[in-house]
């Protein structure tokens, strides 16, 4: 079963058995994690470059992580060190890395598309790794991993995710994924927050966060993402966390057996209480710890791939 | 030109070929202590979960049992595309054992090497010996079996089908020219 895609640019362009090929791959990839020796053979002598334009730690260290265990020459380059401070289109500087012949490119950047761009243009693989936005495959494929582990399975289990939708590419992606694997999803927010026509994409949409926790099987809280918004969307931080706030009054609406996941980082006492960023239901850092295997098992699968046309 | 399928072993064959691997084990190595049997999946590790039963009935204690997936030690990414990737699973620790490595069949003996890479990234085994049902030749590495059912002196051009059973046993080897 070889993997069709050649770049991993959003969730939206994967199917419901490429989505499950990407767990089934990372599940094995895994087991290396917890090894003395964390190291395999398999991508030896490829160069992968991680291209940040934004800031990140734990989406670059996780990459670059995944690419190092795999035994590739990871490299790290971030905006505020190359030349488009000094003016350079993005186009120049993929073409001047491409240049130098890296296998995969691993790239954020603050403009929804960027990718994409870049892999009409480019002839290595290019995975997001958070565009705009947009979408952040990775981090929806490894939310999905630590519910399949944690719950056994994906389908018919109900999904809160509240917060600042409309700015989250983390929501947008796992709006794809879960309605993709047959999860049913419940978006909450804000009505400045929760973009209009969502809906269409399957997702039932509320306002109030109690309807959407209740019964669910997961509560996924987004950050507030203070640095993409003016102030007009929120009257103040304290009311966001009173009405949207995830804290351990609300939480028993949920089953009792749900899942508390947040993408990270989070800003306690805002979207999410610190008595439940620190409860027992929390798997936040197994979402971090997934994060290897997930990223391990789509570098594997790009650098594999036939060098087959993305849908 | 149709197929033609030679059946080289059949049941009670490959039964009297495994007593006899599971006997050379136990006396090649005094006994069960420190040994342990990993089958190379997949195939492999079936052929190592009916070894470990027969070295059981023999002795009347059984090596613990593993299972290694080499896919992420294969040296044909680029021309094999990525494959499906198992589970490795060793649930105990390799350091001074002396470890069995089963498989089914033995052709070029790089899938061999891979395993013995996959082992030796889990630790640091007292030595490592190999158990295969077939042993079909056309060799590209200096590997030599320890433990053989039958050797079957192939072309490159045919191929060899070890067939499992809904249990996992071994039920027939089937010789298959093009």
């Amino acid at each position: 079963m070889s993997f069709g895609h050649k770049h991993i640019l959003g969730i939206e362009h994967l199917s419901r058995e490429d989505i499950f090929q990407i767990l089934d791959t990372a599940a094995g990839f895994k087991e290396i994690n917890t090894r003395a020796i964390k190291k395999v053979p398999t991508l030896r002598g490829r160069t992968i470059i991680n291209l940040f334009f934004e800031a990140s730690t734990r989406t670059r260290t996780s990459f670059e992580i995944a690419g190092k265990r795999l035994s590739a020459d990871t490299v790290n380059i971030s905006a505020s060190s190359s030349s488009v401070v000094k003016g350079e289109t993005l186009e120049d500087t993929a073409r001047n890395i491409e240049a130098m012949h890296p296998d995969i490119i691993v790239m954020r950047h603050g403009a929804s598309g960027a990718p994409h761009y870049l892999a009409e243009r480019l002839n290595c693989a290019i995975v997001n790794a958070g565009d705009g936005a947009h979408e952040h495959p990775s981090q929806a494929l490894l939310d999905l991993f630590t519910i399949r582990e944690k719950k056994g399975s994906l389908e018919g289990l109900k999904v809160a995710i509240v917060g600042d939708i409309a700015h989250s590419r983390v929501a947008r992606s796992n709006l794809y994924a879960l309605t993709r694997v047959g999860a049913e999803v419940r978006l909450a927010g804000p009505g400045t927050m929760v973009p209009p026509g969502i809906e269409k994409l399957g997702a039932e949409v509320h306002h109030d966060i109690n309807d959407a926790i209740r019964d669910a099987d997961v509560v996924m809280m987004l950050r507030i993402q203070l640095e993409r918004q003016g102030k007009t969307l929120l009257p103040s931080l304290r009311e966001f966390s009173r009405f949207y706030g995830l804290n351990q009054d609300n939480l028993k609406l949920a089953r009792p057996d749900a899942l508390v996941m947040h993408p990270g980082p989070m800003n306690r006492g805002v979207e999410i209480a610190s008595s439940v960023a620190d409860g027992p239901q929390n798997v936040i850092l197994d979402q971090v710890e997934n994060g290897v295997a997930v990223r391990m098992a789509l570098l594997y699968l790009v650098a594999g791939g036939e060098a087959a046309e993305e849908s | 030109m149709p197929e033609v399928t030679t059946v080289i072993l059949n049941q009670a064959g490959i039964n009297r070929a495994l007593t006899r691997i599971a006997h050379e084990i136990l006396e090649h190595n005094k006994g069960t202590e420190d040994l342990v049997l990993i089958g190379i999946r997949s195939g492999g590790d079936h052929l190592a979960g009916v070894l470990a039963d027969r070295i059981a009935a023999i002795e009347g204690e059984k090596p613990p049992l593993g299972a290694i997936d080499i896919t992420m030690y294969r040296d044909d990414l680029d021309s094999r595309g990525s494959l499906p990737l198992g589970r490795t699973e060793v649930p105990f620790d390799v350091d001074g054992r002396k470890i069995v490595l089963v498989d089914d069949v033995l052709y070029t003996g790089r899938t061999i090497r891979a395993a013995m890479d996959a082992l030796i990234d889990l630790g640091r085994p007292r030595n490592i010996q190999l158990a295969v049902l077939i042993d079909r030749g056309h060799r590209e590495l200096p590997i030599r079996p320890d433990y053989v059912g039958r050797n079957v002196p192939t072309s490159r051009e045919e191929d060899v089908a070890v067939d499992f059973d809904a249990e996992r046993h071994p039920c027939e080897v089937r010789l298959i020219k093009p």
